[in-house]
């Protein structure tokens, strides 16, 4: 999932206090799952700024919605006449479902409450980690399942540096060495062999932004339906 | 006509000094002046460090032309850290037509280690892959297979950490100095070794590829220093026995210089050389050197 953090709560006041009118758009999916932006969390994020804008002596309406999906077209359907009666969205998704908000929804202004930190897992309860940093390139095969380019801090593809000490990171304690885990996991399976050539260089190439991927098989009957016309 | 001088001493047979100088924040280079003075006839070669600990100071290869002028033989430290694919071949062939003929190719530590932690990581490429590059201009083509007019001749060396605590971190490092020897180094200065036992049992482990290895010492100044690297430098493990001598010394400098070159003469049987690695003790190198009877 994504996996989004929220901000702080002066730095949303900020963002917002401007406004008459604001509805606080949650997603359904990544952000709540990792709970910083579903249903839940707008409910608390509304009530904080209800309380606030009323200390500070503002009348401000804040209304409350939550979709399925920031990040599809089809789910925004449900609010578009809702969000028709605000000055401005605070929208709770990940940076992609901010952006998306603010293009479907236009001309309303749209203001992001998280930071979007990473494409991770959870881990335990609260506690979230990154797994993929989406290189387009996945290699995780020939790791035993781990990924280099996004467990090792320096994203080494050849070995570890000379800062890993008792199986943890130069980068901090809290750490594990990727390639402590690497090298337990591909031993375990018999296979550190899968170690000793030399990796392919790096292709960044791939990572050009903004990225795009279009699945011919779906384009494909929208060319037939208008040759059909 | 490049020809390395560190790469004759190796070929002498003799046994191989070299130390390294971290070149300051600022433009004055008064000090590195001074020591590359003091130990232009006592070292080999002066490794020259490339932005160390993350650290922002003057640049390694522009230390190294300076060196070259005064009469000493520099090897360019360079590291992944802060520069792609593009920038690092470039720095290489500047450095061939400095007329710097030695190099060795590291990782680099994170940027959050040094006094810039908002700086964007590169690692573009790895202490492997940079040093395939370097074979790559050594025959006259960069890494995408274009022809060179003019190519490098680097003697390239890297790094290797003999005291990795786990068996993990141990065979890894060993797997990734084969890869490093594949990839074209032709010698290894390790993370700094106390204990003469474990290196020994290191070299017998890595005698079989027959590139030379300097062994890393770095001279304890303080108790304080030995438990600091104990707890926070990975691969580096000072003996008790050595913390306490250090501890008990009346004259820390005098006894950190013996210690030191005590360690040497232990060592000297069982590589190709030393690298002294003294961390602003460099103008007692000769001192160390000296009492180590080299």
């Amino acid at each position: 999932m994504i996996v989004g953090e929220r901000k702080t709560f002066e730095q949303i006041w900020d963002s917002v206090k401007g406004f008459k009118s604001l509805l606080v758009l949650g997603c359904g999916t990544c952000v709540a799952v990792c709970q910083s932006g579903g249903e839940k969390e707008v409910g608390l994020l509304a009530s904080e700024l209800r309380m606030k804008s009323r200390m500070d002596g503002l009348e401000i309406k804040i209304g409350e919605a939550t979709i399925e999906r920031q990040c599809d077209r089809e789910f925004f359907d449900s609010i578009k006449d809702k969000a028709k009666e605000y000055d401005a969205i605070l929208s709770m998704a990940c940076g992609a479902g901010v952006q998306f908000t603010s293009e479907v929804l236009e001309p309303i202004r749209v203001y992001p409450a998280l930071n979007t930190r990473f494409i991770g897992v959870t881990e335990a309860e609260g506690n979230w980690a990154e797994r993929c940093r989406a290189c387009g390139n996945c290699i995780v095969g020939d790791y035993g399942g781990i990924c280099p380019m996004t467990i090792c801090a320096k994203g080494l593809v050849n070995g570890p540096c000379g800062g890993s000490k008792n199986g943890k990171c130069e980068a901090g304690q809290e750490k594990d060495c990727a390639w402590v885990l690497i090298y337990n996991r591909l031993k375990r399976q018999n296979r550190l062999d899968n170690l000793r050539a030399p990796a392919a260089t790096k292709d960044y190439s791939k990572q050009t932004h903004p990225g795009r991927y279009i699945n011919e098989v779906y384009l494909k009957p929208k060319m037939e339906d208008k040759s059909a016309q | 006509m490049p020809n390395s001088k560190l790469k004759q001493a190796f070929e002498s047979g003799k046994f191989v000094v070299t130390a390294e100088a971290g070149p300051l924040k600022g433009t004055d280079i008064t000090e590195l002046e001074e020591i590359s003075n003091l130990l232009k006839s006592k070292v080999d070669a002066l490794n020259v460090t490339d932005q160390q600990s993350s650290v922002m100071r003057l640049g390694s290869l522009a230390v190294c032309h300076l060196l070259k002028g005064w009469g000493m033989e520099p090897i360019f430290q360079l590291t992944c850290r802060d520069r792609n694919r593009i920038a690092l071949q470039s720095d290489l062939l500047s450095a061939s037509v400095l007329g710097v003929e030695n190099c060795v190719a590291l990782t680099g530590d994170l940027p959050s280690s040094g006094d810039h932690p908002q700086a964007k990581p590169v690692y573009d490429l790895d202490s492997v892959s940079l040093l395939s590059v370097i074979s790559g201009l050594n025959a006259g083509k960069d890494m995408m297979g274009n022809e060179l007019k003019g190519k490098t001749d680097f003697f390239a060396g890297a790094v290797v950490n003999p005291g990795a605590d786990t068996e993990a971190s141990y065979e890894l490092q060993i797997m990734k100095m084969e890869k490093k020897i594949a990839a074209g180094a032709r010698f290894f200065q390790t993370q700094a070794v106390y204990d003469p036992e474990a290196f020994s049992r290191f070299m017998k482990r890595v005698e079989q590829y027959r590139v030379p290895v300097l062994a890393g010492v770095i001279p304890l100044k303080s108790a304080g220093m030995a438990k600091f690297m104990n707890k926070s430098v990975a691969g580096i493990c000072v003996p008790q026995t050595m913390i306490d001598r250090i501890s008990k010394a009346e004259d820390k400098t005098r006894t950190g210089i013996e210690m030191c070159a005590e360690l040497i003469k232990q060592l000297k049987g069982m590589c190709q050389g030393v690298h002294i690695m003294a961390i602003g003790w460099e103008k007692k190198v000769p001192e160390i050197i000296d009492a180590a009877g080299l």
